[in-house]
């Protein structure tokens, strides 16, 4: 290795720790001796029970899954529908469709959040409500589960579903047994994709959540903004930690199911 | 791009096609007109009128005043601010960004895949989680004024949280995933032959990284720099948790309006001039490029 090479590595590796560094303090500190969380004090593991017997706050993560459960289902049907028509057709208005669909992407989400609030207390005197946070949620979800089903369905053999229907398969049919076990990944990965960012969403959520409403990032940031206490450290490395995992184990997975299409393909 | 050559379908079944054409076009893209472009409107709509003694939305009389407000010089420093930080951020990004994933592209070897996921992790992570985070490692008697103070740098406790510093530190750390994918993406399609031949045509390992590396890895920082500058000017939870109640941007202004003051016309035409900001600094940044992005 040249001097270069090692400064680079230097580099990459400092770049790392500023990733992880703070995700690791935050741990530490869930473990924290210490009411008010300024300095270490001790370990002790206090603060999980209370997270779990925190009743608000279980409430509010209760509500952030049914969210999220909606906005995933409506949003992979839509989205999958979405890419695979990008990917696989031709058809009239493809390019203001392609547009339709990125633009939400590139919208702050601020003004999406708003507009939806504005929308729903124009035309329905609602001022937010579980359904038009879910509703809300699906809209921002769409967009990024069609992009995604969208690169796999194009990298996809056309030929495979032609075929099937050359043998008598119903449109239907061939979508059922061909099309869709080999999009499947990528509608799980988009769902994955809607769930972490359903789950997540603090802006949307703040112009669209009603009483009774609130989410685990409304909690969160209520909590957050009068002060650091271990307890939401405690919940924060619970959510980090479930979600580092799930992440992890997709991507062995897919990178395993990878290894094994590669291998398939060379054996023929 | 394969995206771009769908398969033609056969005549015979033309029309077939054109009906699942349809079933799968159509539930997309009217739920995308009815809840994303029609409320768009509507803030259009809104920004237009004014408001009554009682704070009601008032559609008659429909003008541009509100919009003369935001021009107003007293809200300038908001835009400006707003777009220091979205600018500090993107910068920040690239620099701290394309050395991790020119690493990544050129030394990475088998374990490349994993240094991606790595870089993605945080990105799955809850965004407010990791600005929180921030909090506790930058306020006053925090985790970063203590390693100060016990390396000896500082005898005082400098204040950290609640400045430009914080701000921009907690921007730059939530969108740097978004800077490194599309980085090493161009990056890693760049065909190392031809630095090679820059090389051997007596260029300078500098000369080279100028004149090969860093125009035909251009898409990827364009992408970059849009997928930075984008969330960063909009972005409302970073200024509000670590730049506390002296640091005005335009989201934390639109949020004011509308959760505690009562001006929704006025906010709408703020959130109408952020929308056209980020929507025109993104088409006019990547008309050239748009599939890069997409393929990303």
């Amino acid at each position: 290795m040249t001097g270069r090479n090692r400064w680079l590595t230097a580099y990459a590796i400092a770049g790392y720790i500023f990733l992880f560094l703070p995700i690791a303090v935050l741990i530490l500190f869930s473990f924290n001796d210490s009411k008010r969380n300024f300095q270490w004090k001790g370990w002790t593991f206090d603060w999980y029970p209370m997270v779990f017997a925190n009743e608000a706050l279980i409430d509010a993560l209760f509500v952030t899954l049914r969210v999220a459960a909606v906005a995933v289902a409506v949003s992979t049907v839509l989205g999958t529908l979405l890419g695979l028509a990008l990917a696989r057709r031709r058809f009239r208005g493809r390019t203001g469709t392609e547009t339709l669909l990125l633009v939400p992407m590139v919208t702050p989400e601020i003004v999406m959040g708003l507009s939806l609030l504005v929308f729903f207390y124009q035309l329905f005197d609602s001022r937010g409500s579980f359904n038009q946070l879910a509703l809300a949620h699906i809209t921002f979800c769409v967009s990024y589960v069609a992009i995604v089903v969208r690169a796999r369905a194009a990298g996809m053999d056309g030929s495979l579903e032609e075929a099937a229907r050359d043998l008598g398969a119903s449109a239907f049919g061939a979508f059922r047994y061909v099309t869709f076990p080999l999009i499947l990944p990528a509608v799980i990965s988009g769902a994955l994709l809607a769930f972490a960012l359903s789950f997540d969403d603090y802006v949307v959520s703040t112009f669209n959540a009603g009483v009774g409403s609130s989410t685990l990032p409304l909690y969160i940031y209520g909590k957050v903004k009068f002060g650091i206490t271990p307890e939401i450290n405690a919940i924060s490395t619970i959510i980090v930690a479930t979600t580092g995992v799930v992440i992890l184990l997709a991507w062995r997975i897919g990178a395993r199911r990878d290894a094994r299409a590669r291998a398939t393909a060379t054996d023929r | 791009m394969s995206a771009d050559s769908p398969v033609a379908p056969p005549t015979i079944r033309s029309r077939a096609e054109a009906l699942t054409s349809a079933i799968l076009v159509v539930p997309g893209v009217a739920w995308l007109i009815l809840f994303f472009v029609v409320p768009l409107g509507m803030i259009f709509l809104v920004s237009l009128g004014s408001r009554d003694e009682l704070d009601r939305i008032v559609l008659t009389n429909l003008s541009f005043d509100n919009y003369l407000r935001a021009l107003d010089p007293a809200f300038l420093p908001t835009f400006l601010n707003s777009l220091r930080y979205a600018a500090a951020t993107t910068i920040l990004s690239l620099l701290i960004g394309y050395p991790i994933a020119y690493w990544i592209s050129r030394y990475g070897g088998r374990h490349k895949a994993l240094l991606l996921v790595l870089v993605m992790l945080p990105f799955w992570t809850s965004y407010l989680i990791r600005t929180y985070a921030w909090m506790i490692i930058l306020r006053d008697n925090g985790v970063a004024n203590w390693a100060l103070q016990a390396v000896g740098l500082t005898s005082e406790p400098l204040i950290l949280l609640n400045t430009d510093f914080s701000v921009i530190l907690g921007m730059t750390y939530g969108f740097l995933p978004f800077a490194i994918l599309p980085l090493y993406v161009s990056i890693d399609r760049l065909d190392s032959s031809l630095i090679a031949a820059a090389r051997d045509l007596y260029a300078s390992g500098r000369g080279a990284f100028l004149h090969v590396t860093l125009p035909l890895t251009m898409p990827g920082i364009v992408a970059a720099m849009i997928l930075t500058f984008i969330p960063a000017i909009g972005d409302f939870v970073t200024p509000d948790l670590l730049g506390g109640a002296q640091t005005t941007t335009i989201a934390k202004v639109i949020q004011e309006l509308f959760l505690e003051g009562r001006d929704w016309p006025f906010g709408a035409a703020l959130g109408f001039i952020l929308m056209l900001i980020t929507l025109g600094g993104t088409l006019i940044a990547l008309r050239p490029l748009r599939r890069e992005v997409v393929g990303a």
